[in-house]
């Protein structure tokens, strides 16, 4: 594929996960915020996301297998969760985080394994789809283009 | 720090024949300058015999003197390592220099560290403004700002509150408690420039202490308590009067009403 099906794929790639509603406005803002000095700073900040909500996510199973369930610790790790998946635009992650803090509130066993597994579900997307995200615009630097905005 | 002032104290300087004095081996007494509080004044500059090496130091002192009064720097405090370092990215985009630290304790030490007796910022950076979270596990950011606002060392550096949540009863706490702006979050550029201008706007109106509270748009969330009262009831500072200088006009708008209408379209 030649350098402009390339950026011209990734365009769309991009637009339809903002269509989507996988992604919004807030990861727009962490591109403009990238530059020459630090070209690296969006891939940084979602892999620092991708830490954080594993290790979260490996945290809130745990507690939901527990005898008694800690309801309080749970509901702040997904305000967490929900926290910094705000903060990367990760937009249907944080949806279900609001959802999950409810049944939390609520201490709903039922509702919270729901949840749990709805938002593994929606992590996982959102991973793949940015990686294939990160790994096309590495091919269209590899091919010595830029990437488009 | 008047800039000034300082360019008209080093031109001063030279016009002493300095590269004579620095080539004596015989230093002669010398006044020391060792306070920059002395040239916030606009009396004339002593007349200063210094050796070689007092002259490097003084210019060396003008140097940081000048680069850090260029740059605020400020310390941002998060238990979110994603949040951290966006917000060191939009604090270093809008020209501050930047320390981040993971909890209130950390902030506590950074200071406690930062303020040596008797140094004015020549050994360290002083810090010009705390930005933290407000949701932190151990010491919250109210908690924190607490501290600093009761502590007779740091009361007057600027405390800045974001928060994912935008509760009415919390912002109001925190602005009684003297912080000057809660930021929703997730934070935009827009908002860090903002405080930042402030700032700077607040260091040159001494005594012109305005709070303000901003109320961005307001995402979907049901932990929000119902904030649907109509009356918005900001607490303004008794002792401030509204600036009335020309160079603060652009910020010298009322205290900014919380856009609860915003509130109701996010549904």
């Amino acid at each position: 594929m030649d350098l402009v099906q390339l950026q011209r794929q990734l365009v769309d790639y991009r637009t339809s996960l903002y269509h989507e509603g996988f992604l919004d406005e807030q990861f727009t803002q962490l591109q403009s915020l990238q530059d020459e000095n630090n070209p690296d700073f969006v891939v940084e900040v979602v892999s620092l996301f991708f830490e954080d909500s594993e290790r979260l996510l490996n945290e809130l199973s745990k507690a939901l297998e527990q005898q008694v369930i800690d309801f309080k610790r749970m509901d702040a790790q997904v305000h967490q969760l929900k926290g910094s998946s705000s903060s990367i635009g990760a937009h249907r992650v944080q949806k279900l985080c609001i959802v999950f803090r409810n049944y939390c509130e609520a201490q709903n066993v039922e509702g919270c394994l729901k949840c749990l597994q709805q938002v593994k579900h929606e992590y996982g997307i959102i991973k793949t789809k940015l990686e294939s995200m990160f790994q096309l615009e590495q091919q269209i630097l590899n091919a010595g283009g830029s990437i488009p905005v | 720090m008047d800039l000034h002032n300082l360019r008209l104290y080093i031109s001063f300087l030279n016009t002493l024949s300095l590269s004579s004095l620095f080539k004596n081996p015989n230093p002669n007494p010398c006044f020391l300058v060792s306070k920059t509080t002395h040239l916030h004044t606009h009396t004339e500059p002593p007349l200063l015999l210094f050796n070689s090496s007092l002259s490097y130091w003084i210019m060396e002192v003008a140097g940081e003197v000048l680069a850090s009064e260029s740059q605020l720097h400020v310390l941002a405090v998060d238990d979110s390592h994603v949040d951290r370092k966006v917000i060191e990215k939009l604090l270093k985009i809008s020209s501050c220099k930047v320390t981040t630290v993971e909890s209130g304790a950390r902030a506590l030490q950074f200071l406690g560290l930062d303020e040596e007796k008797g140094s004015l910022g020549f050994n360290g950076l002083k810090v010009n403004l705390i930005i933290t979270d407000y949701s932190m596990p151990g010491m919250t950011g109210y908690e924190l700002l607490k501290k600093i606002k009761r502590s007779s060392t740091f009361r007057e550096i600027p405390v800045v509150i974001m928060s994912s949540e935008n509760i009415l009863t919390r912002i109001d706490s925190c602005l009684e408690e003297g912080a000057e702006e809660f930021l929703v979050k997730p934070v935009k550029l827009a908002d860090v420039k903002r405080v930042m201008n402030d700032c700077i706007m607040r260091g040159e109106t001494e005594g012109n202490k305005r709070r303000r509270v901003d109320k961005r748009k307001f995402e979907d969330d049901n932990h929000a308590s119902s904030s649907s009262s109509s009356s918005s009831s900001i607490p303004s500072s008794p002792s401030s009067p509204l600036p009335s200088s020309p160079s603060t006009a652009a910020t010298s708008s009322p205290l900014h009403s919380l856009k609860r209408a915003k509130l109701g379209d996010h549904n």
